[in-house]
């Protein structure tokens, strides 16, 4: 017994396995360090060059006429396209990506092409944009014909926001009780009609969290808009005719001009495409905390 | 419900006609089933497609695809994966050798060092890590690090140049390194996220008992954690290579788009896949783009072996079902 007591393990614990906990915590903490630095660099260079130029010209002109050693210009026409192939992509894996999940979910439980289709969603979400982009090339341009467009971009990019929105959603749907959809049944309510006037009122707000998240995903994309919208230096205001811009090509076109002028312009539309995913990303987590659990209830 | 009568007057949906009712019923579940479906239809049509388009070129290929190391489709018509597969390979394989001791650490920061109010805040950097776009990352990339590296990349080749990766006669900042070290700075969020969730799922009686016996916090880690969490970091470090291999943008800003296989990753040379198909694409001829979407497939087919390798990893232990991406 006295053995025992003598031996208390916090006072014993010997130099050496001390000494290797305390590395271990120094590295873990310089770990997190190390990350943090490059996110710390890229917002602060971000900032202080985009700022440079910044400004109403640039949010609301074009390149139109504008070489790459000439001051001045704007991503106009980059920001309106961006907007629209957003949407446009929205439009498409939005209602297809819910009714997936509600497959998945509500129909088809436990068979086996549930499980296919679960299993290749989530292959889905590995697909590197650059392949999204050349499919739609392929597909779209090449082999029906169809001319570079906004729409042929939007159709790559709702390839890579549809497995984003079927796991956001199916998640989002797995958390609404059992007993809804039985109290539904239990006054005669059919299925389908529960699922559009019961469960997808329920879990709304986590889907519409999570098409945002979806949405800011694809809006920084730049490869597949490479490959479907082409470029242009002009306002094209329609998504279905001729070549348009993105702001992420805006970016990837000014960073590969080697003038300062260039290099300036692309700093202003990196901040304006981080502006913009960093405004989806909040608004998106703010929707999740107003209406979670804890605060609601 | 026992008189049909006051069924009818009850809820809305009872006084519908049956045959009507079962119509909306069947054709919502066709519709949904149909949107699932639809899923699987585009994975197959993406291979199908890239395939087709891909046929012609190869016919006229003068090369062998798969071993030629020039890649020249528009001028004579002469090239091959080879050059592109291995530098995509390496980039990716050095960017995870990079990422994942720092993306474990990071997840056990997380999950088991830092204050439990600090933790979900310092969860929230991370992910926002992970959605600044990749073409800023190469903005970054190109005016920022590529002249700064230069300074460790002579360090390296100056001191460890007995060591064939950091061999060479000059060092460039555009290089195979800053490329894999811009890659491991994108693949970190991700790999992060995955482990700390799984790390988070680790039963907390194994940790309670390994400290208990009087482990340290390292032991206790070490002992509990690391095993439970192995298969959920593997296959997160998995789908970090897939990302990796398939980035685009960054790495085609900063590679020199040069051909060639080397192992010196300091100096001014190396290719990716995908970073090609976003150089070349612009001035491709009818056999070029060709070229480019036969490129496509191959990177295609190595991702998707990638991913489904990890999801199979994942699936294996049914616990990790809520770590997937």
């Amino acid at each position: 017994m006295t053995a025992i007591e003598e031996a208390t393990p916090i006072q014993h614990v010997s130099p050496r396995r001390r000494l290797t906990d305390l590395v271990v915590r120094v590295l873990v903490y310089l770990a997190f360090a190390i990350a943090v630095v490059p996110l710390v660099a890229v917002l602060w260079m971000v900032i202080s060059n985009g700022l440079a130029r910044f400004d109403i010209e640039f949010l609301t002109h074009s390149m139109r006429n504008i070489g790459a050693r000439d001051a001045g210009g704007g991503a106009y026409h980059a920001i309106l396209g961006t907007l629209e192939q957003v949407a446009l992509s929205s439009l498409i894996s939005v209602p297809i990506g819910l009714l997936t999940a509600i497959y998945l979910v509500e129909y088809g439980r436990g068979t086996r092409l549930a499980r296919s289709i679960s299993f290749f969603v989530d292959v889905m979400t590995g697909v590197p944009s650059v392949v999204a982009g050349l499919f739609i090339l392929a597909f779209w341009i090449l082999a029906l014909g169809m001319p570079f467009s906004g729409f042929a971009g939007a159709l790559a990019l709702s390839i890579l926001m549809m497995p984003t929105v079927v796991r956001a959603a199916e998640e989002m749907l797995r958390l609404v009780p059992a007993d809804l959809r039985e109290a539904a049944y239990a006054l005669g309510v059919p299925k389908w009609r529960t699922i559009l006037k019961v469960v997808l009122p329920t879990a709304l707000t986590g889907i519409v969290t999570g098409v945002m998240l979806a949405i800011a995903r694809v809006a920084g994309e730049t490869a597949p808009l490479l490959l479907t919208v082409f470029f242009t230096d002009s306002i094209n205001e329609d998504p279905f005719n001729g070549p348009q811009m993105g702001l992420p090509l805006y970016v990837f076109d000014q960073a590969a001009r080697p003038t300062d002028t260039a290099i300036d312009r692309a700093w202003a539309g990196a901040l304006t495409l981080i502006l913009i995913v960093m405004l989806l990303n909040l608004a998106a987590r703010l929707i999740a905390w107003w209406r979670s659990p804890a605060r609601s209830r | 419900m026992t008189a049909p009568t006051s069924t009818r007057a009850g809820g809305p949906a009872a006084s519908r006609s049956a045959p009507g009712r079962t119509r909306g019923e069947g054709a919502f579940r066709y519709l949904a089933t149909g949107a699932g479906i639809l899923v699987l239809v585009i994975m197959a049509a993406i291979a199908v497609f890239l395939v087709v388009e891909a046929v012609p070129a190869l016919r006229a290929n003068e090369g062998d695809f798969l071993t030629e190391v020039i890649w020249d489709p528009n001028g004579s018509h002469t090239f091959g994966i080879a050059a592109l597969a291995f530098g995509t390979v390496l980039s990716s394989l050095l960017a995870l050798v990079m990422a994942v001791p720092v993306a474990v650490g990071v997840a056990l920061f997380i999950s088991h060092y830092a204050p439990r109010r600090l933790a979900a805040a310092l969860g929230y950097v991370i992910d926002l890590l992970a959605a600044v776009p990749s073409v800023v990352y190469g903005l970054w990339g190109i005016v920022f690090l590529v002249p700064f590296i230069t300074g460790p990349e002579g360090f390296l080749n100056e001191y460890f140049g007995w060591i064939p990766l950091f061999a060479g006669e000059s060092v460039a900042g555009r290089s195979m390194f800053t490329a894999s070290v811009i890659l491991a700075v994108m693949i970190l969020p991700i790999i992060a996220a995955i482990s700390r969730e799984v790390f988070l799922q680790v039963p907390k009686s194994h940790e309670e008992a390994a400290l208990a016996l009087g482990a340290t916090r390292w032991e206790m880690i070490r002992m509990a954690v690391l095993p439970f969490g192995r298969p959920g970091v593997i296959s997160a470090a998995m789908l970090g290579l897939g990302r990796a291999m398939g980035e685009t943008i960054a790495v085609a800003l900063i590679l020199p788009a040069t051909f060639g296989i080397s192992f010196q990753i300091l100096t001014a040379q190396g290719n990716s896949i995908a970073a090609n198909i976003a150089n070349g694409f612009g001035e491709a001829t009818p056999i070029g783009r060709g070229a480019l979407i036969a490129s496509g497939l191959v990177l295609f087919a190595i991702t998707m072996v990638m991913n489904m390798a990890a999801r199979l990893v994942v699936a294996r232990r049914k616990e990790y079902s809520g770590a997937g991406a």
